[in-house]
């Protein structure tokens, strides 16, 4: 109870620090509105990868993500990706997406620096480049934070701690051994977990971003470490994979697993008990804000700098925070209670 | 000369001289196995919970899909062909499969394996028509359709997933089944492929396969009908993919257009460590089943020894090579004292 107490606490805290930010900043900042928004840009929305179903919700019309936003303020939005998350399946789109004539790129990188040579050449040529969900963050105009690295590291291990008492081994099934965003997780996780001297992260393993490969990195975990209580996996690919492996392994309630997933894949182990809690962000919204934070820095609306702000369509005013992002908000949490509301 | 050798030691000693073949053909396998005894018994010492039930099912449970496809992939490979579409194919097989399931709610769960095996069968049926008609290598339509089917996969998808929740638990249940510990669908499999190698070991039309790989023109020479063999193997081994996919979708239970990605040569490793020669003619389903479990093996013991993931492919690679060079070596030495023998009683 004391930690729930916790975490709403931080949740609260987190949203009124963003608050005061934003009406700290709201009287000295430049009238975003003064200038109209430009009609007809070619944006393209660049995820990791296609098929994977959490970029779907974060670029689709339909889940009201970043082409929905880029459908409604007028401009050309189209969604391109290799189909494996990695910078070599990334590159040439880039490059191919530059030479159609891009205003804008939505980028999710792949690498925090093997994308930046292409990004920068795209810059100079006054492209705009916004990552989205995974930072480049020497080579982009301007990086829209799903939820801040140090609020999901930190409440990813709270939400563990809570379900196995504060004590014992852990360990964590992350993507690609590359991937900006989960490395900055775990490294918020390895800060937090000071807090809990009696839980030991044992072992990081990397599941690619791969059902099977996941599936097996979560048995080797389990073969090898008896005494494991916990896994975090803040993939939305590793996560369902781990689950899977603790459902049919019976070690359902010896094992505690939570992670970041979409509401749809977790909710049969939400149900049944494999996963209580998980976390994420809302997709579409991070989708659409990237939309709308990419067209007005087209547009020359607004510029990347700190303080600069804008309203975002249905989500409201954001503001540009220190390094040249915006963040969408804390990330929410899903239990047996609220799961099922969600679709996507 | 030597034929001459060879009609009189086989009209002298039939029993003798496939006896002789026989044992050559058990030392093949011979040779997989020993390396994989080798490899568990060094893994096991470092880490004895290796050895433990749970980690053993995990392995055969990891194998079955695998071994299943690669006795798809030696029929084919032993004509001297090869299909590097299974991946793609499981993957379309997969999807669709575990979709017709999820959309239409209470239908019987073998409407997903007809539905797998159709789409299996189907593109088997092109791939061998492309190569036994049109002549064109195998390598190149695999390799096209390896891209065109992962291509309709991801447009199908459309970067949509099925989820666990949307299947119904007894298709769920159906792969990590288990009677008096052993998973079910490991002793099906190993059914399904000892009835492989009997066909290709012991039928009529299994042994001209071989013959089709070690000498194509030969067999066309000897009457063999290249064209239907050949046809057969490729709609054999796109039918097992399309089988192998429902197994997947089973068995992972959240599927999106990515699955069996690179699986191929995944594929084509186990049969090539099994010890099928990859320019065709030789190698057994049972040496390329044995293939996949090694591979699956070391697979596991690298995630249970808990070497850094940093270092996985390039280990499981390098175990690879010194798989087949250890299996190689065995061989060569068993082939060379056996040839010795039979030269002895010949004389």
């Amino acid at each position: 109870m004391l930690k729930l107490r916790k975490h709403a606490l931080f949740a609260l805290g987190l949203a009124a620090s963003t608050t005061v930010a934003t009406l700290g900043v709201a009287g000295t900042s430049t009238a975003a509105t003064r200038h109209g928004l430009q009609k007809g840009l070619k944006v393209f929305v660049i995820p990791k990868n296609l098929g994977n179903s959490y970029f779907t919700t974060a670029d689709s019309v339909k889940t009201g993500g970043a082409l929905l936003a880029l459908k409604q303020l007028g401009e050309i939005g189209q969604e391109t990706s290799g189909t494996t998350d990695t910078p070599s399946a990334q590159l040439p789109v880039i490059q191919a997406d530059i030479s159609k004539g891009a205003n804008a790129l939505i980028i999710s990188a792949t690498d925090p620096t093997a994308l930046c040579p292409t990004l920068e050449a795209a810059m100079k040529r006054g492209i705009t480049v916004v990552t989205y969900d995974s930072d480049a963050p020497t080579c982009r105009t301007l990086f829209v934070n799903q939820a801040s690295a140090q609020a999901i590291g930190e409440s990813e291990v709270q939400i563990l701690a809570k379900e196995i008492h504060d004590t014992g081994e852990i360990a964590v099934v992350s993507a690609g051994p590359s991937d900006t965003n989960q490395n900055t997780w775990i490294k918020w996780m390895k800060v937090e977990l000071k807090q809990y001297p009696k839980m030991k992260l044992v072992s990081v393993v990397y599941g690619m971003d791969e059902t099977s490969t996941d599936t097996s990195v979560t048995q080797g975990l389990l073969s090898h470490y008896p005494d494991l209580k916990g896994i975090i996996a803040p993939t939305s690919v590793g996560l369902p994979a781990a689950a899977a492996v603790i459902d049919a392994a019976h070690e359902k309630g010896k094992i505690m697993l939570t992670g970041l997933a979409t509401p749809d894949e977790m909710k049969k182990y939400v149900a049944n008990g494999t996963v209580p809690e998980f976390e994420l962000w809302n997709p579409a919204d991070l989708g659409y804000l990237a939309a709308y934070a990419a067209v007005e820095l087209a547009s020359h609306a607004i510029t990347n700098a700190a303080g600069q702000s804008f309203v975002a369509g249905k989500l409201g005013k954001y503001t540009v925070g220190p390094d040249h992002t915006i963040l969408l908000g804390p990330p929410y949490v899903f239990d047996k209670a609220n799961v099922n509301k969600f679709n996507f | 000369m030597s034929s001459a050798l060879t009609g009189r030691l086989a009209a002298e000693e039939p029993g003798r001289s496939r006896r002789l073949v026989d044992l050559i053909f058990r030392a093949r396998e011979f040779g997989i196995i020993a390396v994989l005894a080798i490899f568990v018994g060094v893994t096991t010492a470092i880490q004895p919970r290796f050895l433990d039930d749970q980690n053993i099912k995990f392995v055969l449970l990891n194998t079955t899909i695998f071994a299943l496809l690669a006795l798809g992939e030696t029929m084919v490979v032993v004509t001297r062909n090869i299909d590097l579409s299974v991946g793609s194919l499981l993957g379309l097989s997969a999807f669709l499969s575990s979709e017709v399931l999820s959309e239409h709610r209470g239908i019987p769960v073998v409407v997903a394996f007809l539905v797998g095996l159709g789409i299996g069968a189907g593109w088997g049926i092109l791939h061998g028509l492309i190569v036994a008609v049109a002549k064109v290598p195998s390598l190149v339509v695999t390799l096209a359709t390896l891209y065109i089917i992962r291509g309709i996969d991801v447009v199908i998808a459309g970067g949509t997933e099925v989820v666990a929740n949307s299947l119904p638990s007894s298709f769920l249940g159906m792969s990590t089944a288990s009677f008096a510990g052993v998973p079910v669908l490991a002793v099906v499999v190993a059914c399904v492929v000892g009835a492989g190698a009997f066909y290709l070991r012991s039928f009529r039309s299994g042994r001209e396969l071989y013959a089709i790989g070690s000498n194509p023109e030969g067999a066309r020479l000897a009457g063999i009908p290249s064209g239907r063999r050949v046809f057969t193997a490729f709609v054999v081994s796109g039918s097992i993919a399309g089988v192998a996919g429902v197994l997947w979708a089973s068995y992972y239970g959240t599927i999106d257009s990515t699955a069996g990605t690179n699986y191929e040569l995944q594929v084509v490793a186990a049969v090539v460590v099994g010890g099928v020669a990859i320019f065709g003619g030789s190698g057994s389903a049972i040496g390329a089943a044995f293939g996949a479990l090694l591979l699956a093996t070391i697979d596991q013991a690298l995630y249970v020894l808990g070497i850094s993931s940093f270092w996985d492919q390039a280990i499981s690679g390098l175990l690879i090579v010194l798989a087949i060079a250890l299996d190689r070596g065995i061989s060569v030495r068993l082939t060379s004292a056996l040839r010795k023998r039979s030269l002895r009683h010949a004389a």
